[in-house]
């Protein structure tokens, strides 16, 4: 719930990565506390929206999944538009999904605006056996780009609502501003007399 | 792409990005592929980069017009009405969460050698020098008679069947002249010749209709609403809503050449060696070019100017429509201009299009009267494109191809060319009235 008299950010978030690398799940465990574990490449619902309330502000996430258009490299300009936050995710039992985090991470700064909050996640923490990619290694990398690094499960839940709080936090300190823009959806209030003119 | 699909959709333009999203929301399995690396096909719209690549060779754009990524300068230029039929298919669809709209300022119109406003306000009206007073009140009583009249309802008909009554017929009975006429005709029913003149006065009462109500729905300036970031938006809009339903996009695919079986009914699209599958193929006329016609012509100029169109009372998007009986010629021209403020160039720059249909092989001299309204200008490209329509039968070929762009002001045209599409397609008529994101809000 948005507490009264805090100032409401509303930030369009993207989320980048490879496919397979559970980006999907990060975002249903987010936003609807649940997991699969044979979840579907997405289709059907690629939009979700959810608000965190933090002391300083409450922030209206919109967020946006790559709808499988990642596959064969066919992300719109659309996608980066006006987005304040982006996530970028690889699978850490995956080095192949690391090098390919790079690029994206390297396709945000040519597409993505310039004072974006940009997070680097280690999802599937819960395959720590078959572990491909050092957390030093992702820290690194992170760090060099000006992103923070986390390391989540979407299965156990373990660092996911700690990666949307950071990312609201420091959204909250950027403050990003929205367009003055119409809703197309509302009808017109007080309707009026059509051909008004030549009286 | 070893697969087989229902449909293979070739070409990113609008008209094809709606039919791939419309059909995958039915459940088609959807292959959309453009041979170009970008999405929008025709109807993209291009950054500086792009634009110097496609008009000026090997020049790089100066440096003083900014930063190329700042511009999106379209390349088929319309606004949409705000009632009109593509935004009841941005609001069925759900499309309308992935973009922002803006209202456009204002719609102006030429007229005895000046730049006037098409009046959006009582007070509007009442200044305006287009009319004189006593035509003022004749006009009253003829949008009195188009505001009530109700398709439905016979007693608003007042005795005349509109289905066969000439539009000069209806205008004679409330005795208005002929600059007048051409007002209504051309600034508020938006026809781009004079031909409505003498067909059934029902389409142009229809049409002064969508006019009044797209006006008042936003209470802006003009009928109009744009998209921030251009219109190359709304193809990449709808291609999302294709994808989000399960629609597969390869972009940068060459040839996509088209295969058919000895009967001529289509088997299959074939890009770098790989054949995919399919019943059906969707595309523009760029992929089948043996089976559609040249019907014409568009010739266009853009500018990139640092100054709103004179004139225009300091509009910073808006549209001039310059009609062809004020100009000597058979159709209409029009001046569009976007800026800064519709995010499709850097701050203080603005981007103006002056198009019409091409009468001659000259677009320089025949967009004069249009460019010399808009003063003086940073750069200049002149270009003219050649329009096609459909030859095939789809019933025997299974190919359904899209007509181009036409030079009219807003999308009614094209949208109607996807809903009939959508029928060949399907057999099924698209029901806009129903909402699909409260559809699929109830079933969660």
């Amino acid at each position: 719930m948005a507490r009264p008299g805090n100032k409401i950010i509303q930030a369009k978030l993207v989320l980048l990565g490879d496919m397979g690398t559970g980006k999907t799940s990060l975002v249903l465990r987010f936003v609807k506390g649940q997991f699969f574990e044979n979840q579907e490449p997405t289709i059907g619902a690629a939009f979700f929206t959810q608000i965190l309330s933090l002391q300083e502000a409450t922030v209206k996430f919109d967020i946006w999944d790559t709808a499988g258009q990642e596959r064969y490299h066919s992300l719109a300009p659309m996608y980066y538009r006006g987005a304040a936050a982006a996530v970028v995710v690889f699978d850490i039992a995956s080095k192949d999904t690391f090098i390919r985090a790079k690029k994206w991470v390297e396709e945000l700064q040519r597409q993505g605006n310039s004072n974006l909050v940009m997070a680097l996640v280690a999802n599937k923490s819960d395959l720590e056996p078959s572990r491909e990619v050092d957390t030093e290694e992702g820290e690194e990398f992170a760090q060099e780009n000006g992103m923070f690094y986390i390391e989540t499960s979407a299965k156990t839940a373990e660092n996911i609502n700690d990666l949307f709080y950071e990312i609201a936090q420091r959204l909250a300190k950027a403050c990003p501003s929205k367009p003055s823009t119409m809703n197309l959806n509302n009808e017109v209030q007080h309707r009026r007399k059509l051909f008004c003119c030549f009286g | 792409m070893d697969e087989e699909y229902d449909v293979i959709v070739l070409g990113t333009g609008l008209k094809e990005c709606i039919l791939s999203g419309l059909l995958s929301v039915d459940g088609l399995k959807v292959l959309h592929m453009d041979r170009n690396d970008y999405y929008g096909g025709e109807s993209t719209s291009l950054n500086l980069i792009q634009l110097w690549r496609r008009f000026r060779g090997n020049d790089k754009p100066p440096a003083h017009l900014g930063s190329s990524r700042d511009y999106n300068v379209d390349m088929i230029p319309k606004f949409m009405m705000a009632n009109g039929t593509l935004v009841r298919v941005l609001i069925h669809t759900d499309v309308t969460k992935y973009l922002y709209f803006k209202a456009v300022d204002g719609s102006y119109v030429f007229n005895k050698g000046k730049v006037h406003k098409v009046p959006a306000t009582d007070m509007e009206a009442l200044k305006s020098p287009l009319m004189g007073i006593f035509e003022k009140r004749r006009a009253r009583k003829f949008f009195i008679y188009v505001q009530d009249y109700d398709e439905k309802d016979p007693k608003t008909h007042e005795g005349l069947d509109l289905t066969r009554v000439t539009t000069r017929e209806l205008i004679a009975k409330y005795g208005l002249d002929d600059n007048t006429v051409d007002f209504i005709g051309h600034a508020l029913a938006l026809h781009r010749d004079d031909r409505y003149l003498n067909e059934p006065a029902l389409d142009t009462v229809k049409r002064m209709k969508l006019y009044a109500e797209s006006l008042a729905r936003f209470q802006g300036g003009s009928p109009y609403i744009y998209p921030l970031y251009g219109l190359g938006e709304l193809p990449q809009a709808f291609a999302r809503l294709s994808a989000v339903y399960g629609g597969t996009y390869m972009l940068n695919k060459p040839e996509c050449k088209v295969e058919f079986n000895e009967e001529g009914k289509v088997i299959g699209v074939t890009s770098e060696g790989e054949t995919a599958r399919c019943k059906k193929v969707v595309c523009d006329p760029s992929y089948l070019p043996n089976k559609v016609r040249k019907v014409g012509r568009v010739a266009r100029a853009i500018a990139i100017m640092s100054h709103p169109i004179p004139n225009t009372n300091d509009s910073h998007s808006v549209q001039v429509i310059l009609p062809q009986k004020q100009l000597g010629r058979k159709s209409d021209m029009y001046l569009f201009c976007c800026s800064y403020s519709h995010n499709v160039a850097p701050k203080g720059k603005f981007i103006a299009f002056v198009s019409t249909e091409a009468e001659t092989d000259h677009p320089e001299t025949e967009l004069k009267p249009g460019i010399d309204l808009l003063g003086p200008v940073d750069e200049i490209f002149f270009d003219v494109y050649d329009r096609y329509e459909p030859v095939n039968e789809p019933s025997l070929d299974n190919c359904f191809i899209s007509t181009s762009y036409d030079a009219t002001t807003h999308f009614e045209s094209t949208v109607m060319d996807v809903l009939n599409m959508y029928t060949l397609i399907t057999g099924k008529v698209l029901d806009l009235s129903v909402d699909l994101s409260a559809a699929s809000a109830a079933e969660e």
